[in-house]
């Protein structure tokens, strides 16, 4: 390493530490903004480092000036223009789209390196190949399964799980396919070996996300972010770049933990989920408990007179809350019932939407403030005080059958819902959740259920509310 | 093993390392914000992608310094610009008037500067 090389790789250390700056400005949301702005600095501190790297060597052709700024400029638009325009309901699909294309650019940064290392006298050295093979295995699994997996959260590809004859043996084939040209690539420098790596490669990562439910997806969407962060870092030890390295780890490491905080909060296993095949809906297990039990059913002003008197509300939002697009009645309710005086909280659990922490954002778009956000492990123990607790649009994580072995949910971590004085259930039928169960807690004596569209039942309430307290 | 290989590896190891304790901390409330600024972060390959340029002398060559390079930048705009947007959401209170929103913005900020300790 000579001295400038030296340098320049210091100030990508310099970079580097804003970006571990700006995540830890991330654990709290009123120092979250400038987090944001630490990474940016950082980001541009390398982008300025890059260039100088460049400048400085020289060898970059006026051809690969012009192509590199008309890449970047284009790159950029279409960035601003997506990330300016995306409703907050579609973030998972955004998040996703950039996964994909981060993994995909990590792979071509390592193919290059490959076709230009091959023209060179001695070819691809040994260690090198390591990487390189492990950034293309990555990046293009990364770069196609992200594609499908913004596809189903967006709806060009069905939500349900995609199953069909032979797809499992096939996804042997590729990974013997994948494991075969690697070991090949060790001994023999062969471009051909690495590209039929690329295809297969991405063919897996098609076959890996097809199979999996819609609702799943919060875990496929976190695991798709740690391989991008692992591909970026591979990326990294290819062209021997600190910064590469330290972002990429970074990332892995945010996406390990989500995917495993995901995976725990839907009591599942991340080899269960990633086999596939699950929340088809039609594995309607029998209730056992309380087969004969009826439902209380209610109408809106019954619900808004519970409301309207108490003195602890809490919300317990699903994604059928969202996805009713119902937010924004949920936050003009809860500023009645605040305008009385009474408390309201949000009970928020970890997969409540389509990607961790999604429910969150949706609320805070529709103006609520965060400290009323609560989560699970915070406001469990506030149900015993709370007058009423109102479920809109969630399901399985309200299902006290999870505290009792020998069912589907057994050992899920939901929330005490159970616990409240009186429970009012927004619904609109009796279908069951994904985990497709009956909820126990429908039938509990102290359950009223409210069958209406979320986004209507909230207007309803709210009107309702208004109308009794004048 | 050549000694930059050893340094490379030390440095991803205690990245995962920081990584995993930083995170950590993030608290469930702010997990896709988090997402989507790691997100970001990874855009750092744009740094890879520019530095393709370095030894791309052919057709083969430009359109792959291209590509990566339209994947890159995307990813980091977009992921810098969309996390921003959502951070600003994240309130402490409610703002007076949704219409005067853009008029208290100042405020509110101050507000919740002062109040780090959540």
């Amino acid at each position: 390493m000579t001295g400038f090389t030296g340098s320049i790789q210091l100030v990508y250390v310099v970079a580097a530490a804003c970006f571990v700056m700006g995540l830890h400005l991330m654990n709290s949301p009123a120092t979250a903004r400038r987090g944001n702005q630490v990474s940016i600095a950082g980001m541009v501190i390398a982008g300025v480092a890059t260039l100088i790297l460049m400048i400085h060597d020289g060898t970059v052709t006026t051809t690969g000036w012009i192509v590199l700024i008309a890449g970047v400029a284009v790159g950029s638009a279409i960035g601003l223009y997506t990330a300016r325009g995306v409703q907050m309901t579609a973030m998972p699909q955004l998040v996703s789209a950039f996964n994909s294309v981060g993994g995909g650019a990590a792979a071509l940064v390592a193919i290059f390196g490959y076709i230009d290392a091959e023209s060179k006298a001695g070819g691809v050295l040994g260690t090198t190949t390591v990487f390189t093979v492990l950034d293309v295995l990555i990046g293009s699994v990364t770069f196609s399964g992200s594609i499908i997996a913004a596809g189903k959260l967006q709806g060009f590809i069905s939500g349900s799980p995609i199953i069909f004859k032979g797809g499992r043996l096939l996804n042997v084939a590729l990974g013997v396919v994948a494991i075969g040209t690697a070991a090949f690539l060790f001994s023999t420098a062969s471009l051909p070996a690495l590209l039929i790596l690329v295809l297969a490669a991405l063919a897996f990562g098609v076959m890996m996300v097809l199979p999996i439910g819609g609702a799943d997806m919060p875990v496929v969407i976190s695991l798709l972010n740690a391989f991008t962060g692992t591909a970026v870092a591979m990326a990294g030890f290819v062209i021997q770049n600190w910064a590469l390295i330290v972002a990429g780890a970074l990332v892995g490491a945010s996406g390990g933990i989500l995917t495993k905080l995901m995976a725990d909060a839907m009591n599942r296993s991340l080899a269960n989920i990633i086999l596939g095949g699950f929340g088809t809906g039609d594995s309607a297990v029998a209730l056992d408990a309380a087969v004969d039990a009826q439902v209380r059913s209610i109408a809106a002003d019954d619900a808004a007179i519970q409301l309207a008197y108490a003195a602890k509300v809490i919300i317990v939002p699903g994604y059928g809350l969202a996805a009713a697009q119902a937010q924004h009645g949920v936050a003009e309710l809860a500023k009645i019932l605040e305008e009385r005086g009474i408390e309201v909280s949000y009970a928020i659990h970890p997969v409540a939407g389509r990607m961790p922490g999604h429910m969150n954002v949706l609320l805070a778009e529709a103006n609520v403030p965060y400290p009323q956000l609560r989560e699970m492990e915070e406001i469990n123990p506030e149900f015993g005080r709370a007058d009423v607790a109102l479920v809109i649009g969630a399901n399985d994580v309200t299902n006290p059958a999870a505290r009792r072995p020998g069912n589907d949910i057994s050992g899920m971590p939901i929330l005490d819902v159970d616990q409240a004085k009186s429970i009012i259930v927004i619904k609109r039928s009796m279908g069951t959740g994904y985990a497709g169960m009956e909820n126990e807690l429908y039938f509990d004596p102290k359950t009223s259920m409210y069958f209406a569209d979320a986004k209507k039942a909230m207007s309803e309430l709210a009107s309702a509310v208004k109308t009794l307290v004048g | 093993m050549s000694t930059t290989l050893v340094t490379d590896l030390t440095i991803f190891i205690l990245a995962l390392l920081v990584g995993i304790e930083v995170i950590g901390k993030v608290p469930a409330t702010l997990h896709t914000p988090l997402m989507s600024a790691t997100n970001s972060i990874h855009g750092i390959v744009l740094a890879g992608a520019l530095l393709i340029g370095v030894s791309a002398h052919n057709v083969v060559g430009y359109v792959l310094a291209f590509i990566a390079a339209v994947f890159a930048a995307a990813n980091v705009v977009g992921g810098y610009v969309v996390t921003g947007r959502m951070l600003k959401m994240f309130r402490r209170k409610v703002p007076a008037q949704p219409a005067a929103a853009q008029a208290t913005a100042p405020e509110l900020n101050g507000k919740t500067r002062a109040g780090d300790a959540r």
